[in-house]
């Protein structure tokens, strides 16, 4: 274990210390006590997260992450498969609450309020904070009533024609209404993957939540079906706060106006999207954008 | 010597053909330089030698286990005077079973026509003749198969290809097998169908509202008629498993969405078992729980309230038919809801969606095709259920739809018309066989339309 760091930050004396994962940490130059650097705090925040840590049973998935995700921006989370993006995304929900065994400690507030507060109603924080998956998954129901979904059990639209026009203006900004506007009663599986996916965004806006969070939304889709999805974020990012999971760095670079990069369970760096892809602060960073590791 | 010795004689000889094949092979092999140079593996030379040595030899013994025995008994008959004969056709048939027991020492010989007797000889020298004939054909048969095939392995005899198409042809004959019996099993029933329907109108049958089928022996005997209207048996029957799916529908599908979607695994884990152990209980185990503790109990508490219930109620039968039914709905549905995926669950739980919320209007919809056709075969197992309506729900065939009287149903009066000695051609015993036929067709429309609706589930998620 007498192993020097071959790059980064980290000081190799802690050279003691093993990863929960079992990967030896001090090699790639990450500590025990390391601090995330770049500006993980914002003026505007929208939702924040102070010192959380996330288990699944005895293994920890998350190591004392804090950031801030700024209102009407979009960050990206980038870094290596198993880094605990998504783990850390689904926190921000409390999605991981369906996981046996996931266990959360430190805080996270959306407007200053806990989320995980015995007071807070989850069903209540979902409709706030919408979320959309890697795979496209509507509902085997009607495009109609896929999108219809969430108004009728948050119980949003009064009138039928009220449920009309939230359908169509969810479809409209998804960019989806003028493929679909002939057949809303037609099964939204029986759509394209793109399609799909565009439907789940329409179903997740229909409720009209504060925040969406994206897990890697185009990780299943061709490239014209990305490059559209990815003009939609843009769009919604001037309505909503969006946080985005992805792997595909270019996709961070053209989406985010912040990027956080993760690594091995910890949050290495968070920095203005132009900084982070230009002129990385940490050498981890760099490298993975740099395509030496990932 | 004996079919089966014949056959172990023959299994013994294909053994030997396969490792006389697989050695000409590795021998074959060896001299043109390795197993490669062959075009099959030797194992498959083997198969093939030993294909070629019993195939033959087999299907000779089975033509001769079907036929053998006719021949040589029209041999016999023939060999005898005409005037022995009946005159009838089943003459024929009698005087040869009669030789046949001669022959075989059922009959002792001392009392018989000399005439029986020396046919009998006759037909047990004829036997042994062509017992031996057989061993001798059959072994040579084979043990021809086995050189020719032996001589025919070079390292381009594709023995591969033929041992596999084999395979083919064995598992499609298994399969064969099924589908024979079921058609064998449908037509010996549409048979005595039709002969039943001779004596009584297919529409009287149908749609006729008295059952009681009770013919005379003597044209004199009071009520000689019988009338045979089934409409009661099926209300009955419609009647019974109506309670039996009123219990298990709910019971199944709660215990199953329970199960699937709220039960702690560790529950799971002794629950779901425990709710199975229910399905292996033997029917007539519940019929007598039925008969004898559900029964009594709804009697008395009708009475406590004023209600006449019959002892032998449609209510009883149906309840406890119910429970029998519940496994079986609770284990399909369960399988259909813990295949609905988790992302459709994750879908709605995202938009704010309370776990029922998610449960009622997500997963079960989407299980919905797998629950219905859970259904359907439940129902088909309500219709076709006998113990425990034979124990419970009586035999009068009162055309009600007052689950607290008695009634009975196709598969009871089906059990009661044929056991004892029955005469096997009075419309009386025959209609057991109509009403099968009936009760056949309705349980085959349920179960095509729930495979049906399987099919449409299957395509939708894979």
């Amino acid at each position: 274990m007498n192993t020097s760091a071959t790059f980064g930050v980290g000081t190799p004396s802690e050279s003691d210390f093993r990863d929960t994962r079992g990967g030896d940490m001090s090699e790639i130059g990450l500590t025990k006590g390391h601090v995330t650097v770049g500006s993980v705090e914002i003026q505007a925040a929208k939702m924040t997260a102070r010192g959380v840590n996330i288990f699944y049973g005895d293994k920890q998935a998350i190591h004392d992450v804090t950031v801030d995700i700024g209102k009407n921006q979009v960050i990206a989370m980038i870094g290596p498969s198993g880094c605990g993006k998504s783990t850390f995304l689904r926190s921000l929900n409390r999605m991981n609450d369906t996981i046996d065994g996931c266990k959360i400690e430190g805080d996270i507030r959306i407007d200053g309020e806990d989320l995980y507060s015995p007071k807070l109603d989850v069903v209540e924080l979902r409709a706030r904070v919408g979320m959309v998956f890697q795979k496209p998954n509507p509902f085997p129901k009607s495009i109609y009533d896929n999108v219809a979904y969430g108004p009728k059990i948050h119980g949003l639209a009064e009138t039928r024609v009220d449920l009309d026009e939230m359908v169509e203006k969810s479809l409209r900004r998804a960019g989806l209404w003028d493929e679909v506007k002939d057949r809303l009663f037609q099964a939204g599986t029986g759509l394209s993957g793109g399609q799909q996916q565009r439907l789940c965004i329409a179903r997740a806006i229909a409720v009209s939540p504060e925040v969406i969070l994206m897990d890697e939304p185009c990780s299943a889709l061709d490239p014209i079906a990305t490059a559209r999805i990815e003009e939609l974020i843009e769009e919604l990012s001037h309505n909503f706060t969006i946080a985005i999971v992805t792997h595909n760095m270019q996709q961070a670079a053209r989406v985010s106006q912040r990027t956080a990069y993760f690594h091995l369970g910890r949050l290495i760096e968070v920095n203005p999207t132009e900084q982070v892809f230009t002129n990385p602060e940490h050498s981890l960073t760099e490298s993975y954008i740099t395509g030496r590791f990932g | 010597m004996h079919a089966n010795n014949l056959l172990l004689l023959l299994l013994a000889f294909v053994a030997a053909a396969f490792y006389v094949g697989r050695g000409r092979a590795n021998h074959i092999a060896k001299l043109a330089g390795g197993s490669r140079q062959l075009h099959s593996l030797p194992d498959y030379h083997g198969h093939y030698t030993a294909l070629c040595c019993g195939l033959p030899a087999v299907l000779l013994l089975i033509l001769w286990i079907i036929f053998s025995g006719h021949v040589i008994s029209a041999m016999v008959l023939d060999s005898l005077p005409a005037g022995q004969f009946l005159g009838d056709p089943g003459g024929r048939e009698l005087l040869a079973n009669k030789i046949a027991n001669i022959a075989q020492g059922v009959l002792p010989k001392a009392n018989q026509p000399a005439i029986l007797v020396a046919a009998a000889e006759e037909l047990n020298r004829l036997t042994q003749i062509s017992r031996w004939s057989v061993t001798a054909l059959a072994s040579c048969v084979s043990l021809v198969g086995l050189i020719w095939a032996r001589s025919r392995i070079t390292p381009e005899l594709r023995s591969r290809p033929r041992v596999e198409a084999s395979i083919r042809y064995a598992l499609f004959f298994c399969a064969c097998v099924a589908v024979f019996t079921t058609f064998g099993i449908i037509f010996s029933v549409l048979f005595e169908s039709l002969q039943f329907f001779q004596s009584v109108p297919v529409v009287d049958f149908i749609f006729g509202l008295e059952w009681s089928p009770q013919t005379a022996i003597r044209d004199d005997q009071v009520g000689s008629s019988g009338s045979f209207g089934a409409v009661p048996l099926f209300v009955g029957t419609l009647l019974v498993s109506a309670v039996a799916m009123v219990v298990a529908v709910p019971i199944g599908l709660m215990s199953a969405i329970f199960l699937a979607e709220y039960a702690h695994k560790s529950v799971r884990a002794y629950a779901k078992p425990a709710l199975e152990v229910l399905a292996g209980i033997p029917t007539v185990v519940y019929g007598f729980f039925a008969a004898l503790t559900v029964a009594p109990f709804l009697r008395d508490l009708g009475q406590g309230y004023g209600f006449s219930v019959s002892s032998e109620s449609a209510l009883a039968a149906g309840l406890v038919m119910g429970v029998m039914i519940i496994p079986f709905i609770s284990s399909l549905s369960d399988d259909v809801i813990t295949a609905v995926p988790q992302s459709l669950r994750d879908g709605s739980l995202a938009m704010g969606a309370t776990h029922s919320e998610t449960v009622i209007r997500v997963v079960i919809p989407a299980a919905l095709p797998g629950i219905v056709a859970g259904i359907m075969l439940a129902i088909s197992r309500a219709i076709g259920e006998t113990m425990i309506v034979v124990m419970a729900s009586g035999l009068a065939a009162n055309m009600t739809f007052n689950p607290l009287d008695s009634v009975t149903t196709v598969t009871v009066q089906i059990v009661t018309l044929l056991t004892g000695d029955q005469e096997f051609d009075s419309p009386k015993t025959l209609a057991a066989f109509a009403l099968g036929l009936v009760l056949f067709l309705i349980t085959l429309i349920l179960n095509i339309i729930a495979l049906k609706v399987v099919k449409r589930f299957r395509e939708q998620y894979e």
